[in-house]
Order: C-alpha cells, then structure tokens, then sequence
C-alpha cells in the first residue's frame, strides 16, 4: 500500500458545521426538508427544490451503489477511481473509491461510506461491501 | 423581443499561434481583436461595446483598459469554454437592445507556456474538492454511463477523432494534421477510462475574436454578410444531488431554445461546430441538439458521418478542438469563427460545405458531468 494520500482539510462555515462535527464522530449527514420531503447532498439551509428553510440534518445509512466512475491513469500522485454514487436515501454524490481493487469497479455495485481523516474534520469516501 | 436577424458577424479572427512562449496573454488578447478588426475593416475607436471571460488577464476593467478601448457596453460572463458562444448571444441581445453597435469579443491564453488562471469554486468546494475531478475523469465519468445504459463504444467515439483528423490534414496551423484510424485512437494511451488519449483534444496556447455589429454597419463593409438567427443558453448541475443524469447536458434546453428562435430544425443545418473537448462531448451534444435520437450517438458519428464530402452532418471543418486548436481549454470561439469560415466560403477548399448558407454553433463550458453551462448558436449567410 502506498503512502496514506493527504486529503485537504474542509474549510466548513456556519451552514455545514453540523456536517462535519457529525463527521468527526464518524456519522454521515444529509439534509431532508420537511416541506416537500426530498432529500439533498450537499447541505443547504434552503431547500434547492422548493426554497423551504424547514430543512434537518438526518443521518444517511451510507449505503449506496456507484453510479458511474472512471480510472484516472494520468496522476502525478497515482492512480485514482473517482465516480458518483447514489444514496440508499436517494441523493447522488461524487467520491472517490478507498481500500479497493480499482479494477473491478463496476456500475451497480454496492458500497458504504468510510471516513479517511485530514488535519480537521475527516472526509466521506466510499468502499465496495 | 428576439435577436433573430439582429446582430452580424462582421469581424473573425484565429491567432495563427499554437505555442507562444515570447508573448503575454494580455497581448494576445490584443493582437487578435486588432486581427477581427482588420478582417471587418473597422478600427479600434469604432468598438463601443466589449466581452471577455476568465481568461483576459485582470478581467474586463483590465483588460478594456489595456486594450484602449471606451465602450458603454459589456459583459464578462464566464461559463468556462463556451463563455463566447454565450457573449455572442448577449452581444445580439445588447446590439438589438442598442446598448451598442459595434462589440469586441476576445479569447486569449497560454495554457502550454503560462500559468492557467485557478478553477473558481462555490459552495461545494469541502464536498468536492477532496475528489480530485478534472476534465479527463469527469468527462470519462459520462461516456462510462452513456456506455452503460446506450451500448455505445469506444470504436464509435474515437469515429469523432477520425473525422476531426480528415479535416485537420488541411489546415496549415493545425497542432495536429496526421489522419489518425480508429484503430489509433484505440491503442492510444489510457488516460482515465474509458477515454484514450486521443480522445482528448490538444493543448494551446492562442486565442481568437470575433466583431458583432449591426445589420446597417455590416452592409457598409466589404465582407459576406453572416447573422445570428437563435440562440440559447442553459445551466445544468447535480442539484442537491436528485435524478443524477450525466447522459445529457444543458444543450437539451440551449439547442431548442436557439431552434425555435431561428425558425429552423437540426435537419435544416449544413454545418455543425460542435464543441469537442473530448470525443464524448460531442457525441452527447449531437443528441442533445436533435441530431439524433438520445443513445443513438454512437452510430450516428460512426464511419465518417462527421466527415465533410462523405458524412450527412459535416463538423469542425478547421479539425476542431482535437486536433487543430484549444486556445486556453476554452473551445468556443473557434466553433464561431469555423462556421463564420464555412457560412462566408471560406473554409479550406478541401473541407468547405457547398452552398453553405446555415451553420451552428455549439458548447458546453465548466466540466460536463457536474456544473456546467451550453450555449447554441444558429448563423446564416444572406
């Protein structure tokens, strides 16, 4: 295994801060609105469906299924899978792919999220199960 | 109110440059609107209205000042490769408004032999960031899942280059001139799966302008008389994350807004400059526009059907993004500039469409699988 990457701290601000002191305790927050009930990633004080502020955090079972990737070859720091997965609770997000055989990747496929850690609050990845 | 047969392209410039290591971004920017005025036989003084991106050095304050110019209209919207297909639909609106007369839009920068200017972020940046996007993965991201659900193949991408490289072979400035086969493209190099490296277009430094003026101004000047009849603009991106669909672009609103506009179907357009950052995107805006059914890119572009004098649907006659020209990652002024070449009959003799008297031209700018912008523009020669 080569050396750990270094991941770039999150910077936060008043409206993710939960976000990540919820991470840092190893939890996974999307956002739900209460108004029209939809899910979203990332959070937003306003729903960006129907502009409610009757948004709260809810904790994401973090399982998911890749939605597309890609195996990026051409690196300076190594090769890399980066793609987007959609959330058992229905948003889709981009990540990279950890702790895995990048070759055998593959659209459908299960995964779960796994936090890696920066000098702050540690980062979301995704993991096959 | 529409723009339709408002604003004229009096004015086109391609700097002959791919590499220019002795001279400033700024005086590229310079010397490419002093080549669009040549070209529409105006002078400096004439401009009154001025459009640049996020590649003139300083921004339009700047920029207009280096420049010497006094205008009393612009605009620097930046929407990354296609900001010049969207000044170029704002430049009609502000010329049919009569917000000015005679407009300077200018593209310059030196990717291979200068510092590029940093993505801009926005609220997304701890959530992203971390991942390491760039334009390869990003774009190799949306042909894995056009692949996935449409069966589409990397044989009928690299069709896209092939057809690029039969044109490139006869522009002189081209970077790239050798025709290349579907074979090449596919025993090139992996860069981030599934797209090779002839997949990607190439790497420049240059730029290029373009003079918008009105219908009065352009019949007093000495060149073919091109106009804008539609155009359209659209922005597009994961929204909260819901219904993720990196299959299609905002090219699914930018292109039947610019039809509707110009009275016109795809079936009606001789010729396409279709923004080609890689083979992928182009596959994907073709659908897009209503060239062909969604999914069924793959066989539309194949065996030479963008090929000009063999295909239905000649594109990038100058051999486009990925083989001619990229100046500064940011195709979208050379899509114009090419059809204003093809409306005017000026394309290389070998490529030109024969009576060509309708053209678009088309992009996305931004990175296409996550925020990104298109613009469609519809020409006609009168």
């Amino acid at each position: 295994m080569a050396d750990k990457p270094k991941y770039p701290t999150p910077q936060g601000n008043p409206e993710t801060k939960p976000f990540w002191d919820a991470a840092a305790q190893g939890k996974f927050l999307i956002k739900r609105c209460t108004a029209c009930g939809e899910p979203h990633y990332f959070p937003r004080t306003l729903c960006p469906f129907c502009f409610s502020d009757k948004t709260v955090w809810e904790e994401s079972s973090g399982e998911a299924e890749i939605y597309t990737f890609s195996r990026m070859r051409k690196s300076a720091t190594g090769p890399y899978a980066i793609g987007y997965v959609t959330l058992k609770e229905g948003p889709s997000l981009l990540t990279n792919f950890v702790d895995c055989d990048m070759d055998s990747l593959k659209i459908g496929q299960k995964v779960k999220v796994v936090f890696k850690p920066t000098d702050g609050a540690p980062l979301p990845f995704f993991t096959p199960v | 109110m529409s723009i339709k047969g408002k604003a004229y392209l009096a004015g086109i410039y391609e700097h002959p440059t791919r590499h220019a290591p002795d001279k400033s971004t700024a005086q590229l920017h310079a010397e490419v609107a002093k080549g669009a005025l040549e070209d529409a036989g105006l002078t400096k003084a004439d401009i009154d209205g001025y459009f640049c991106a996020g590649d003139a050095p300083g921004g339009v304050m700047a920029m207009a000042d280096y420049l010497g110019l006094k205008v009393r209209h612009f605009d620097s919207t930046d929407t990354g490769g296609c900001s010049y297909l969207v000044h170029l639909g704002h430049a009609a609106e502000a010329i049919a408004a009569g917000k000015c007369s005679i407009a300077l839009i200018t593209l310059a920068g030196k990717p291979r032999t200068g510092a590029m200017p940093p993505r801009a972020t926005g609220a997304e940046v701890d959530f992203e960031a971390a991942y390491s996007a760039t334009t390869h993965n990003i774009y190799g991201m949306c042909a894995m899942r056009h692949m996935h659900e449409f069966g589409t193949t990397s044989e009928q991408l690299a069709w896209i280059k092939v057809a690029a490289s039969h044109h490139a072979q006869y522009n002189e400035h081209a970077m790239l001139r050798e025709v290349v086969t579907v074979e090449d493209v596919l025993n090139s190099p992996m860069i981030s799966d599934p797209l090779h490296r002839m997949d990607c277009c190439v790497v420049t430094d240059g730029g290029g302008a373009l003079i918008v003026t009105t219908e009065e101004i352009a019949r007093s000047l000495k060149k073919p008389l091109v106009r804008m009849i539609g155009h359209g603009e659209a922005l597009k991106g994961p929204r909260g994350g819901k219904d993720l669909n990196l299959t299609y672009s905002a090219g699914v609103w930018s292109g039947p807004r610019a039809f509707e506009e110009a009275g016109v179907t795809p079936k009606d357009i001789k010729y396409a400059s279709i923004y080609d950052s890689f083979t992928i995107t182009v596959l994907m805006q073709l659908e897009d526009l209503g060239f062909c059914k969604k999914g069924e890119g793959g066989k539309f572009v194949a065996d030479g059907n963008l090929i000009s004098g063999v295909g239905k649907l000649p594109f990038n006659t100058d051999g486009g993004g990925l083989c001619s020209n990229h100046p500064v990652n940011r195709g979208g002024m050379t899509k114009i500039i090419e059809a204003v070449r093809q409306l005017r009959g000026q394309a290389h003799p070998k490529v030109q469409v024969p009576n060509c008297d309708l053209a678009l031209a088309h992009g996305t700018g931004g990175l296409l699988g996550v925020r990104h912008a298109a613009s469609t523009c519809i020409l006609e020669r009168v």
